[in-house]
């Protein structure tokens, strides 16, 4: 056998050759693929004339989208618009992550409920949105807005100056300024440092055996930095108030209809899910955490609180990850139904500027990369409520 | 975690239920009024069934239009629900722009596809035969569409749609996805660091990104990809992004059966001498893949419900040639829900159907492992 190694034949029955053999032909074959791809795609955009590379962003993108959070009208450039589309995707993201997990979290429980009437209600509930597409539900009530609610025209008046129509529901407004975002990020602070002073009381409550409330610590953290930041920065409040015309109602800060059906949609979607999810989680805690609860004297809902719950969130999170990974991707629907979000964007842009490749690969990286930090940011918290074992 | 009294409800799950008299009508009713919040709990649901199941009543039955056109239904504004719509559209949601007097061919292939999948998913039929047997409707329900062979006249795939298209891309891309989703796991699962990473790579970008950024890929890019002269349909587009969707997501479930097939059998196959792919197709991948029969089925289900989106890239499936019906000049704005509570019956009446078949798969392979373990 040795003295044969060395022949060739022989030497591709060895398992370690073979494997980096396999290895290099995949490599070759991916490398391979990608540069014929490559020099085929070059080459017929060559030829068709279409400019490659990412200058156009800076060009002006002349559309106007009817909804932004920055400062946008149709001079600015493609760049900024498509800026403005990936604000609008985690504005509503955000919103219906928000609403599906309250809404989840309810019919989870009460799919649990002993009490029958209510357990069925929830699985018809949940039943209901599971087996119908969510791209019908989206068009569905966004239907059911506009036959509901009447033309802009004889918009119904709400409150003195809140307007409800198809068109959507309009508000009083401040006009913002530079003063309001310096408010706006104290008050971010004052939450951030709320929470920071909330886990070190916590904390030094644990250590020393002193309870002492935290409350006073805790407001004080949230409300003083707002406070200091409107002291400091001034902001004049200067209201918009939304005045109604013979057509259309100017001045206000507009809900859309296709905001407010996209959100109805991702949120009541993906909360049937999360019900199933929660209920699962729940069940997955043992008869015997109830008893041995109540048997050192918790009643019910401390038994839920501190025994069940967090045992429950350890089953709940990785799923509860991916319901939220997919919400923030089932939100490029939105196209659908024609709210401005970044698939939408990216789609005029291409449309305009015939530069498709360049425009899908921006939304793709996006959309990849913030899926990457989703699940990093659950994976961390996950990691911090996952069982500690010796 | 506020809302304590929905917590309180919870707390003796439901398992263990006292033995009481038949004739008890405490104890039939405890669950109903048990405790005050109970009761208002009732009577909350009760009002909310009353109001659900008149409010349908109303509007599907006593305040309908049954008989008439357009100008009855425009006539009623909305009152009630307008079923001439529905009568009069039935045909071209189904089957959209297939030519009208050759609807038959797509009803009998739509017909094959059921009976053939209502049988396969029999336990007792389970056997190799099943592939020839779809094989043959596969083929057979081409030719019905596409004609050109039998004296059929040739039926080009921008006229396909409706019912039958949904069918076509979504058990098309589910079949095309599961060699592809297999071959991904085991690539993924493979002790080869370059593959690993090769199918790594590509399952997380593809499940990274929403199905709609591919599908606008597909749709733009594949006619860049083809080399000069070859065009590529754009259905066929379409059910290239499905398949490669698909694959990601299948992969990850079949890895999931494939990490739960115990080490020993590895060995055990090793040590007769079987080779990897032996090893795979007789030992590792039958286990594996009847584990992972329920999540697939429900990978399925949520398939068939998202080649709805194929629409956003302008083929006419069934979501898209109902609301091509809801848009016809003449019922314009007359008949708006109508037609999508018909589609959301049709969609829900085949996903609930999967979905119980799911559930019934899964407590007969738990039966087959009864012995001991579960």
């Amino acid at each position: 056998m040795a003295t044969s190694d060395s022949s060739p034949v022989r030497l591709l029955y060895d398992v370690r050759v073979r494997a980096v053999l396999y290895q290099v032909v995949a490599v070759a074959l991916v490398v391979g693929i990608g540069l014929y791809l490559f020099g085929t795609v070059s080459r017929k955009l060559a030829e068709q004339n279409i400019a490659t590379g990412f200058d156009y962003l800076s060009r002006p993108a002349g559309f106007v989208i009817s909804q932004s959070f920055i400062s946008y009208d149709s001079g600015n450039t493609y760049g900024r618009a498509i800026l403005v589309g990936l604000l609008n995707t985690v504005w509503v993201s955000v919103f219906a992550v928000a609403l599906s997990t309250v809404l989840g979290l309810v019919v989870g429980i009460a799919r649990l409920s002993r009490n029958p009437l209510l357990s069925t209600l929830a699985l018809l509930y949940v039943e209901a949105l599971r087996n119908v597409p969510l791209l019908l539900y989206l068009f569905l009530w966004y239907a059911l807005i506009v036959a509901v609610f009447p033309p802009v025209r004889e918009a119904w008046q709400v409150l003195p100056d809140v307007f409800l129509s198809n068109g959507g529901l309009i508000v009083p407004s401040l006009r913002w300024s530079p003063a309001h975002t310096g408010v706006l990020a104290a008050a971010v602070l004052g939450i951030v440092l709320a929470f920071v002073v909330a886990g070190f009381m916590r904390r030094h409550r644990v250590a020393s055996g002193h309870a002492r409330a935290a409350w006073p610590f805790v407001l004080a953290a949230l409300f003083v930095p707002p406070l200091i930041g409107f002291l400091l920065f001034q902001p004049d409040l200067v209201v918009n108030w939304p005045e109604k015309g013979r057509f259309r109602i100017t001045g206000g800060v507009q809900v859309t209809p296709e905001f407010t059906a996209l959100l109805v949609g991702l949120g009541l979607s993906a909360s049937a899910g999360i019900a199933e999810i929660v209920r699962a989680g729940i069940l997955s805690v043992g008869r015997g955490q109830w008893e041995a609860a109540r048997s050192v004297g918790l009643h019910d809902r401390q038994t839920m609180r501190l025994v069940v719950l967090p045992q429950a969130l350890r089953v709940i999170i990785p799923p509860l990850t991916s319901s939220y990974l997919s919400t923030f991707k089932n939100s490029s629907l939105a196209i659908a139904i024609g709210y401005p979000d970044l698939v939408m964007v990216s789609n005029t842009t291409m449309n305009q500027t015939g530069q498709a490749i360049e425009g899908i690969a921006i939304f793709m990286l996006v959309y990849l990369s913030m899926s990457i930090a989703i699940s990093m940011l659950m994976n961390w918290y996950n990691a911090r409520v996952a069982l500690v074992e010796r | 975690m506020t809302d304590t009294a929905q917590l309180n409800m919870l707390a003796p799950v439901p398992e263990e239920r006292p033995t009481r008299p038949a004739s008890s009508w405490y104890a039939l009713l405890k669950p109903y009024i048990g405790s005050p919040f109970n009761a208002v709990v009732t009577f909350a649901c009760l009002w909310l069934i009353y109001r659900l199941v008149a409010g349908a009543w109303g509007w599907l039955v006593t305040r309908a239009i049954v008989e008439g056109g357009p100008q009855t239904c425009k006539a009623a504004a909305g009152a009630g629900a307008c079923w001439p719509f529905l009568a009069a559209k039935l045909r071209f949601m189904i089957f959209g722009f297939y030519p009208y007097d050759e609807h038959w061919r797509p009803a009998l292939a739509v017909l094959l596809f059921l009976g053939a999948m209502i049988y396969s998913m029999v336990p007792r039929f389970w056997s190799r035969r099943l592939l020839w047997l779809w094989l043959a409707v596969v083929v057979t329900c081409g030719v019905l569409l596409y004609g050109g062979l039998f004296g059929l006249s040739v039926v080009n795939t921008t006229n396909w749609g409706g019912l039958p298209l949904s069918f076509m891309l979504s058990s098309v891309g589910l079949a095309f996805g599961f060699v592809l989703g297999v071959l991904l796991a085991l690539a993924r699962s493979s002790k080869l660091p370059a593959i690993q990473v090769i199918a790594v790579v590509f399952i997380e970008m593809v499940r990274g990104v929403p199905l709609v950024s591919i599908l606008f890929m597909a749709s733009v890019m594949l006619p860049l990809f083809m080399p000069d002269g070859v065009t590529i349909d754009k259905l066929l587009r379409a059910q290239v992004a499905i398949i490669i969707f698909a694959g990601a997501y299948i992969a990850e479930t079949v890895r999931g059966g494939l990490q739960a097939v115990p080490k020993g059998q590895h060995e055990a196959s090793a040590s007769l001498g079987l080779g990897y792919w032996l090893s795979m197709r007789k030992i590792v991948l039958p286990q594996a893949l009847k584990i992972v029969i329920p999540p697939l089925v429900n990978i399925f289900i949520g398939f068939f419900q998202d080649t709805t989106l194929v629409t956003i890239i302008g083929l006419l499936d069934f979501l898209d040639t109902v609301r091509s019906a809801m848009r016809d000049p003449v019922w314009q704005g007359i008949a708006v829900l109508e037609g999508y509570i018909f589609a959301a019956l049709v969609y829900a009446v085949f996903s609930y159907g999967m979905g119980s078949y799911s559930r019934f798969i899964e407590r007969r392979l738990k039966t087959d492992h009864s012995h001991g373990r579960h």
